[in-house]
This record gives structure tokens, C-alpha cells and sequence, in this order.
């Protein structure tokens, strides 16, 4: 049914702004708007598929995916967060790490209500290291229930490969409290690594209300459209979940943003493997795509300072922007790191202002056009220029090579307000692309976003051979992406990592798969 | 006397210090900081002593975890199975220990034995047996010494024990690695149960404050401090022996244990290539096929931008490292190192290298 309508609409809610974008035939941007990021956020979306929607036809459009980073703001800011019940299932395991172990003082006081660690939880057999102990989640349940707490977190050991006891506990907390609680289960948001995972899903049940706000003015503004269609929102690695799903899983949208922006960027580019440089106005991130997907941090991942476990992706950030301040002192020259942000409109050399910034300096060599007066910049000297113009020039190399796995030369897409920075020829690149909307590449990532499905579990090489443990994980992990919504003959193995477990013998493997495909 | 306490604020220093002196393996010590910072939290500071500020015929007996970092990472600790372990093999010896010692500074077993210590009332020693990481129980200056690893004990988070007699330390090794895949990967073993007087004559000493003091060089030298880096080297003497960017890493498992090789190209761009073997730990690093760093001296990848200590579990492509050998702990250098932990006790047909002075 869906094929008769391929259009899509993707949209994209930052701090600052809301944009959407209406993707027609083979990927085309049929029209895009860029308009400010409300309080509400439902306005912005609203007021974004106005302006996206005017005049065009809307009964070839099938879906719309949202992108945004309201969940991640939440956290940051610790704004909006509810305070949630813990439960973890372990005991006798894991005592000597109380479930508040390793967070700061003050989310701490924001977000833990009332925790418990009862018997229960698996090795990674699959046996049980204890009986679930029903009658310490129903003490804890009634506690939170009890003290106002809207949701509950619960994770066991070794969930992922035996999620049982959460699944089992969920039956337990909603028999004691009926709806009052909701509940996130931790198999359903992270890895492996017990500690990190429940952190994930602490997070996870304290954005509940956060993240269904944001849905339900996804689905009212697409309701007030009048548009008939499946309502998607984009995940850290860029593939896509349900609006249901994602209304329950709020923590896995946390980094979709720059995801987002730089698998759009080579998508409208038409590559799938280049590094991407966005440059903004006070700093530059820079990401490599492999196979169309950002490579991923194998570093453990702080979120407003939790350790969690997430893949996140593997993204460098540095002081250079447009309006990177350049000072003339004792003889040379001091660029950065401070800016003067997005006032670079007003306050830079080039439109009348007394700051001299990086744009200033991109005007008087020709790499910007359309942007202030040159004859404002005509007094600034061949040395300082020589000298500003050779320092951007290493600073966007030494970014490129920091994200390249090897000599092999690769495409550098320059994106964001302060690509100009980014000269023609960079050291190790094959080139320099441009490519068109890229003001809206947030959105457009969203928009061509995909389903997808992984498992992450530990295989015994010795019992089942390496083989077909293998084939089993990714057996598991495509239908994991049909769950997700992929279209079967499309689903392909898009990652496979083997983490051979160190000090045992046995041949015990970690299998980590992911499998993405287009939606059905 | 040279008592000192470890405080809470201690533990991020021997943690950095701890992944350091793991050498690439050990297990990440996050899980142990955060048993330990809990157990010094609930029970106070822990006072640290020399083993000859003790009674030369005081009982000491060590305590460690056993298992996969992987299954640890799931199965925390209890923190019971350690004190359990410790109890039982005191039953069995029919003495108390008047102290307990890491047999393992670097990786998590560093900061285990504090907690454990923390939670019994007992000082810990200021000394351990390998001072990095080794993946085997035999692999001790113990071993070179003649002392035996047995009896010894084996406690899970249940209340399951056992303890063991043994002939010999590969045997001690062979029995509690069987008994740990049946007890769930991640258990509390108690070895090498020692007088004071024998630590002091064959352990190596200090390595606690010595993790602890090469920790906080690292951690100025992530602070970016004028100096660092230079001072980091001159006070460990180690040397950097390469820049590179990790291009290629193969992982297999061969023999039942993991081994994997990294291949790093030179990040100023020329074309020296720098490959480093790995099981568990990092034990042998060639530059163009030349061995340049060999166990048991320590071979430890830090990231080039933050000088964070990086575990062979977390590398991946592209990551951009510094190389540094480290010498090991100078109690090594004794008859019969290079059988027990040299490179061909790790199946390579290779003779030790000296690192330069």
C-alpha cells in the first residue's frame, strides 16, 4: 500500500531551530523549510509542515520521520525529568555496586526514587543465578507507586541474551500497581555491561514524559495536516523506530541529531563512504561514513555525566568556526579558540562590525561569496592572510586525518554555516563536495532513514562452532529489522563485531550484529 | 614506618594507573572503583602497610578476582564472595590473616583486594606478585621464589567454595580455571598464602603507591600540565616508540584464548609500521618486523589526544595511539623469568629485548 505513496517528510527539531523537508521521487527535495524551535515543540513541527506542505500534493506521501534533540536537552539541562523507581535483578551478584553507584550528585537528586536489588537474573549460561524474587518486586513496585514515582527502570544480569526475569517482572509491577507505573526494561535499551545498561535505563523511564510530549505533537501536528501516514523517529545510529516505540524508548533518539545531519549530508551528496566536516559558527564537528553509516565510538559514553553503554557516534569537535575571533599579537597571529557565534552576522569586520573573524578572512581570499562587503576586508595584509588561511587549512586536515582508518584518499563533505573554511583541496582527500540543501541535511537524514534490528550476545565457538554462531546472530538480528518494520528482501548485514572473551578458555565470543533494510 | 591510608579520592588515581599497568588487558578496573569507592564509603579509609612494618610470621593472604572482564561486566561483584574466600582458606590454614595483598596490581585486581580489606578491618600490603597483568595464576615472582600458589581457595557469590591442594602453581592455575567455568566466570580466588617475612624478601614492593603515583603523572598529562609527559616518561622510564593509527586488528581465537594483532602506521606519515601481538595483554610489539618491546616489560597504548590507558577490548580502527614501553618491576630480573613469562612462555620462538635506559 505504501508503495503507491513513496514521498516522505522528514523533520528535524533542535534547540535552535525546527526544519522539515518533503523528499519526492529517487530521494528529490520536493521543498524545504527552516522556521524556530518552540517551547512547545508541537508549534515548530506545526509551523514547519506549513511552510513544507504549501502547495504541494500530499497523496503520494507515505510517512514522516522525526528527528530530534529534546530528550538529550532534557538531560543536559536536567529539565523536565521525572523521578523514577530502580529495580535490579542480581542479588546475590552485584551487591557491592548500589544502583546510584556511579551518578553525580545532582541528576542523582532529580531522578532516583526509591531502588531495591532483589534475587534474580542469569549467568551467562542462561542459567538462573537466583529465583526471581516476586515478593521484592511487589515491595518495590507498591514503594515507588507509593512515593508519586511514574515509571520504574528495571534491568536483570545478562538480559540481553535471557530478558525473562524483566519480562517477568514487568507481569509482576503491573499486577501489584496496575498502570501506575510505567516500566522500562533494560534489555530493550542497552548492551551488555550490567552497570551501564541499568544507568541507560534509568534515564530511559525518566524521559517517559519528555518523549511522549514530543510524540503525541509529532502526531497531533500530523493529524491537524490531515496527513494519513506512518510516524517514525530516528535512533543514535541513524535507522528508524515507531512513533510507539520511540514514545517508549526515548534514550535510544539521544545522539540522532548529528547522526542525522551527516548521513543526510551523504545522501544529498550521493556517496556512502566520506568524511564529514560540519562547520557552524563557533565549532566544527567531523564524522566518517562507512557503507552510509557514522563509524561508532568504542569509547563508554557519558550522557549529562552517567557512564552508559550506547554506540555512539565516533564524532571530533574543535574551536573553528565562521566566527572564530583571529587577534593580531606580539607580531603574529592568535585564531580562536572563543567566537563570536551566530553574531557573526553583525559583529564581523566584512558587515561594518569591529570583530575580525575567520569569515573575514575566508572574504578577502574569495573562498566566501554572498556574505558582507569586500571592500571592508581589502586593508587586511597578504602576511596575516597567508598565515590565518594556512592555519584553518591544517586544522581541517588534522580533523580529516583524525577520522580516516587508513592512507587510502576519501571525499570530504563540507556542510554547515562556516563550510567555507574548507578550502578546494584538502591534504589526503580526493575532493571537496558541496552538496545542495544542506542547511536542511538534519531532516533529509531523517527522512531516508531505514529500519533496523542487532544482537549483542555471547556465543561458544567450542560448542557451536564460529560459523554458525554466526549465521544464528545474524539470522536473528535480520529478523530483529523485520520486527523494526524492514522490508525482508532488503535487509542487509550492515556491521558484524567479534569480541573474543579474554582469560577463559572455551572459545566464548561476544557477536555484536546489525542488519538494516527499507521499510516494507 | 611507612603506614599511609587510601581514601575514596585515592581510587581514581590507582584506577588510571591500574588500566595503565594492565598492559592492555586485566579488565577494565571501572567495575572494581566503583566496588571499591563503595566499600571505603561504607566501611572508612584503609591503612596501607609495608610487609616489614608487620610481624615477620603474620599470616597475609591475598585476594583477587578470577573469570571473564566480559561476564564480570554482567555478574558485578557481591562483594561476599571475596571476604568468603579470604575466611575459608584461613579455616583451612587455621590462622587469621593479619593483612590482605593484591597478587595483581594492574587491571581490576588492583582495587579489589582495598574493598575487600575495607569490608574485614584489615590493612592491605603495599606489594603484589606481577605488578601488570598476566592471565595465568602461575605467572608470579612467587613462582621464581619456589612459593606455592596452593592451598588455595575459590568462592562464588552463592556460598559455593572450594579449596584446593596442588602440586605445583600450573596445576594451582589448571584447577581453579576449571572450577571458575563451572562457577559462573566470575568468582573470588584466595592463592599464595604467605607469611610477612616471605613477602618481604620476594614480593615486589610498593606496587600499590606505585600504581597510585603513575597514575596521577597520567592524570597531569591529561591535564595538559607543562611538563607532564616528560616527567610521566623520566619517573616510569619508559619511552615512546611510536604515533600510530591503529589500520588493522585481527582478532581470533586460537589455543581456547584470545589473541589478536594490531597493525598501527606511523601517524607523521612515514612508512614504518608497528605490530603488536596480543593475548589478553599486549605482550610483543616489532617495529618493521623488528621486536621492540617484549614481555614482561609492559607494552600500554594510550589515545594520543587524551592519554586515556586503551584496552585491547575497546581499540578500534582508526584509533590514534601513542606506543610506550614500560620496564617491568625490577623484581622480576631473576633466574627463570624468561620461561615463566617471557615471550616463549606465550608460544613465540623469540628471544626477550632490553628496552633502551
Amino acid at each position: 500500500m505504501t508503495d503507491e505513496r513513496p514521498h516522505r517528510i522528514g523533520i528535524d527539531v533542535g534547540g535552535t531551530n525546527t526544519d522539515a523537508v518533503l523528499i519526492g521521487d529517487e530521494g528529490s527535495v520536493v521543498a524545504s523549510v527552516k522556521v524556530a524551535t518552540t517551547t512547545d515543540p508541537l508549534d515548530g513541527i506545526r509551523a514547519a509542515l506549513d511552510g513544507v506542505l504549501e502547495g504541494q500534493d500530499r497523496s503520494r506521501i507515505g510517512r514522516a520521520m522525526l528527528g530530534t534533540t529534546h530528550p538529550a536537552n532534557a538531560i543536559i539541562q536536567r529539565r523536565g525529568l521525572d523521578r523514577v523507581g530502580v529495580l535490579r535483578l542480581a542479588a546475590p551478584s552485584s551487591l557491592a555496586v548500589d544502583c546510584s553507584a556511579a551518578w553525580p550528585q545532582d541528576l542523582r537528586d532529580v531522578v532516583l526514587g526509591p531502588t531495591a536489588i532483589v534475587e534474580g537474573g542469569n549467568e551467562y549460561t542462561g542459567a538462573e543465578i537466583a529465583p526471581l524474587d516476586e515478593d521484592g518486586i511487589r515491595r518495590l513496585a507498591a514503594e515507588v507507586a507509593a512515593a508519586g514515582c511514574p515509571a520504574i527502570a528495571v534491568s536483570a544480569a545478562f538480559s540481553p541474551a535471557s530478558p525473562e526475569h524483566e519480562l517477568r517482572a514487568a507481569e509482576v509491577i503491573a499486577a501489584e500497581v496496575g498502570q501506575a507505573l510505567a516500566v522500562s526494561l533494560s534489555h530493550q535499551v542497552g548492551a551488555l555491561g550490567l552497570i551501564e545498561r541499568e544507568n541507560a535505563t534509568i534515564l530511559n523511564a525518566a524521559l517517559l514524559s519528555t518523549s511522549s510530549a514530543v510524540v503525541d505533537g509529532f502526531r497531533s501536528a500530523l493529524a491537524h495536516h490531515e496527513l494519513d501516514v506512518q510516524a517514525y523517529l530516528t535512533q543514535n545510529d541513524g535507522t528508524l523506530m515507531t512513533a510507539e516505540e520511540a514514545e517508549r524508548h526515548p534514550v535510544l533518539t539521544l545522539a540522532s541529531g548529528p547522526t542525522n545531519s551527516m548521513r543526510g549530508a551523504c545522501a544529498l551528496a550521493g556517496v556512502d563512504d566520506a568524511i564529514v566536516i560540519d562547520v557552524g559558527g563557533t565549532s566544527a564537528d567531523a564524522g566518517i561514513l562507512v557503507d552510509g553509516f557514522l563509524r561508532e565510538s568504542t569509547a563508554a559514553v557519558e550522557v549529562g555525566g552517567v557512564r552508559t553503554n550506547f554506540r555512539m557516534p565516533d564524532i571530533i569537535s574543535m574551536g573553528l568556526g565562521g566566527g572564530t575571533i583571529v587577534r593580531t599579537e606580539d607580531g603574529g597571529l592568535r585564531i580562536g579558540p572563543d567566537s563570536v557565534g551566530y553574531a557573526v552576522s553583525t559583529e564581523a569586520r566584512c558587515v561594518g562590525g569591529d570583530t575580525l573573524t575567520l569569515s573575514d578572512v575566508s572574504l578577502a581570499i574569495g573562498r566566501l561569496e554572498g556574505f558582507g562587503d569586500p571592500a571592508l576586508v581589502a586593508d587586511l595584509g597578504a602576511d596575516l592572510l597567508t598565515e590565518a588561511t594556512g592555519w584553518v587549512d591544517a586544522q581541517v586536515a588534522g580533523l580529516a586525518d583524525r577520522m580516516k582508518s587508513s592512507r587510502d584518499e576519501v571525499p570530504l563533505l563540507a556542510v554547515g554555516g562556516g563550510a567555507h573554511l574548507v578550502a578546494e583541496r584538502v591534504d589526503g582527500i580526493s575532493e571537496v563536495i558541496r552538496p545542495g540543501h544542506h542547511g536542511v541535511a538534519n531532516a533529509y537524514g531523517a527522512g531516508i532513514a531505514e529500519a533496523s534490528g542487532s544482537v549483542d550476545k555471547v556465543y561458544s565457538y567450542d560448542v557451536d562452532g564460529r560459523d554458525e554462531s554466526l549465521d544464528r546472530a545474524k539470522a536473528d538480528a535480520v529478523d530483529a529489522a523485520v520486527r523494526s518494520g524492514a522490508e525482508r528482501d532488503g535487509v542487509r548485514i550492515t556491521n558484524v563485531v567479534e569480541i573474543p572473551m579474554t582469560y577463559v578458555p572455551g572459545g566464548g565470543c561476544r557477536v555484536v550484529v546489525k542488519a538494516v533494510g527499507p521499510l516494507r | 614506618m611507612t603506614i599511609t591510608t587510601l581514601a575514596a579520592d585515592d581510587i581514581e588515581s590507582l584506577c588510571v594507573g591500574a588500566t595503565l599497568l594492565g598492559t592492555g588487558g586485566g579488565g577494565d578496573p571501572y567495575i572494581a572503583k566503583l566496588v571499591a569507592r563503595q566499600a571505603l564509603e561504607q566501611h572508612g579509609p584503609v591503612e596501607v602497610v609495608s610487609a616489614s612494618d608487620l610481624d615477620r610470621d603474620a599470616r597475609v593472604l591475598t585476594v583477587a578476582i578470577i573469570g571473564a572482564p566480559t561476564v564480570i561486566l554482567e555478574k558485578v561483584p557481591a562483594g561476599t564472595e571475596f571476604v568468603k574466600s579470604v575466611e575459608a582458606l584461613s579455616a583451612y590454614l587455621g590462622d587469621e590473616p593479619a593483612a590482605i595483598m593484591p597478587i595483581e596490581v594492574g587491571g581490576l585486581n588492583t582495587l579489589l583486594p582495598i574493598a575487600t580489606a575495607a569490608e574485614m578491618g584489615l590493612p592491605v600490603v603495599n606489594a603484589d606478585g606481577m605488578r601488570r597483568a598476566f592471565p595465568q595464576i602461575e605467572m608470579t615472582v612467587f613462582t621464581l621464589a619456589g612459593i606455592p600458589a596452593g592451598p588455595m581457595s575459590v568462592a562464588d557469590e552463592k556460598g559455593n567454595l572450594c579449596v584446593f591442594e596442588t602440586v605445583n602453581n600450573q596445576m594451582a592455575e589448571t584447577l581453579a580455571r576449571t572450577a571458575v567455568i563451572q562457577l559462573g566466570l566470575a568468582n573470588a580466588i584466595s592463592c599464595y598464602p604467605m607469611t610477612a617475612g616471605q613477602i618481604a624478601d620476594h614480593a615486589i614492593a610498593d606496587s600499590l603507591t606505585y600504581c597510585r603515583d603513575v597514575g596521577q603523572l597520567l592524570q597531569s598529562v591529561q591535564r595538559i600540565e607543562e611538563g607532564a609527559w616528560d616527567r610521566f616518561l623520566a619517573e616510569t622510564r619508559s619511552h615512546r616508540f611510536f604515533e600510530g593509527k591503529v589500520v588493522d586488528l585481527d582478532r581470533r581465537t586460537t589455543d581456547g584464548f584470545a589473541r589478536s594483532t594490531l597493525i598501527l602506521h606511523d601517524l607523521a606519515g612515514s612508512d614504518r609500521v608497528m605490530r603488536i601481538e596480543v593475548q589478553n595483554e599486549n605482550l610483543i610489539a616489532y617495529v618493521d618486523d623488528e621486536p621492540v618491546i617484549t614481555t614482561p616489560d609492559l607494552i600500554c597504548l594510550l589515545d594520543h589526544e587524551t592519554y586515556e590507558p586503551l584496552t585491547t577490548e575497546a581499540i578500534a580502527y582508526g584509533n590514534r595511539c601513542h606506543v610506550v614501553g614500560m620496564p617491568c618491576a625490577p623484581e622480576w630480573h631473576q633466574d627463570g623469568v624468561v620461561d615463566l613469562v617471557g615471550p616463549v612462555a606465550f608460544g613465540y620462538d623469540l628471544d626477550p629485548v632490553e628496552l633502551p635506559r
